[in-house]
């Protein structure tokens, strides 16, 4: 099945439920025609704070940048020795 | 265990373009971490002006014409169709592939291999963003537009994978001929594309922590246009896969 194809069903299924809710009035009229909204709300709020958690955790790995220097020197010196030219200075 | 180690053999296909001096860095760094294994590189060299193909030359005197092979082809032709072209010559039962800019460490190599080992997974593919993992030298525009654009992925497509764009992967030879074959993509869309596809399916994927270095000689750019064509290849994947 297409992966588009299921978040349609999901939202269909969704959907369902919903007017299931509008029909059988458990809570009043007026909240359920609001819930459609509060959901687009809550999956906006979701995905900022993804990003925003997904920011603050950010890994980083200013060390790596270093170590890579210290290998590209290391190579270098390989590499001179055996006369591999690459035409660095 | 050791029987089956001694007779993997992995292909490590390294596209390049203008990579004259990465190139002859990333081969020494290979050859250091990689020991143990059976292991040959192959390098897709796009027609650089620079000189790459002559740099590939003097180390296949170092190294062993049988270890590292050149195969170029006459001009830039995207880097999807330098996978397959490369993957044309590989004699591997496994095949890595992985950048020629140094942003891709070889150090983690053995980690990949060791993974696949452990979990006879078929495809390993490096994570940035797990514990571990890490990524070096970008400003807080280009986090805030991977983590949105990681984000969008993740809710829309739930691959199964954390790192949607990465390059750095192992896949069993027959594994990535497989999945190649039905991708479309042009440029990182198609790292994505890969690994949705491997993953509908139903292909066993591992991943492992790497961090990422942003190339230290020459610059990477991500632009309006790419964040345009990111969003198309989500599209597209949405309704292909």
């Amino acid at each position: 099945m297409k992966h588009v194809v299921k978040i349609f069903s999901l939202l269909v299924a969704i959907s369902g439920l919903w007017i299931g809710l509008l029909q059988a009035s458990i809570i009043s009229q007026s909240h359920t025609w609001l819930l459609p909204i509060y959901s687009i709300v809550s999956l906006g709020c979701y995905g900022l704070l993804m990003v925003g958690v997904g920011l603050m955790r950010f890994p980083t790995c200013p060390q790596e940048a270093l170590l890579l220097q210290q290998d590209i020197a290391e190579a270098k010196d390989f590499l001179n020795q055996k006369g591999v030219d690459v035409g660095f200075a | 265990m050791e029987q089956k180690k001694e007779k993997n053999k992995y292909s490590v296909i390294v596209p390049t373009y203008n990579e004259r001096l990465n190139i002859a860095l990333i081969v020494y760094l290979i050859f250091k971490h990689l020991r143990e294994v059976d292991f040959e590189i192959i390098v897709v060299d796009d027609g650089s002006p620079d000189g790459t193909q002559e740099v590939v030359k003097q180390l296949q005197k170092l190294y062993g014409e049988d270890r590292i092979l050149l195969r170029p082809r006459p001009k830039k032709l995207g880097l999807g169709t330098a996978y397959v072209h490369g993957l044309k010559h590989a004699s591997g039962n496994f095949v890595v592939i992985m950048d020629a800019d140094l942003s891709h460490h070889p150090k983690y190599l053995p980690s990949f291999i060791k993974k696949q080992l452990e979990t006879d997974a078929s495809i390993v593919t490096g994570t940035r963003y797990v514990k571990g993992g890490g990524v070096h030298g970008w400003n807080l525009m280009r986090k805030l537009t991977s983590r949105g654009a990681n984000v969008l992925a993740q809710t829309l497509l739930w691959p199964g994978v954390s790192d949607l764009t990465g390059s750095f992967r192992l896949y069993r030879k027959s594994v990535l001929e497989d999945v190649i074959s039905s991708c479309v993509s042009k440029g990182y869309v198609f790292q994505m594309e890969m690994i949705v596809r491997a993953s509908r399916k139903g292909y066993h994927i591992e991943e492992v922590p790497i961090t990422f270095v942003d190339r230290v000689f020459g610059s990477s750019k991500l632009g309006g246009s790419e964040i345009v064509e990111y969003l198309k290849g989500l599209a597209y994947l949405l309704v292909t896969t």
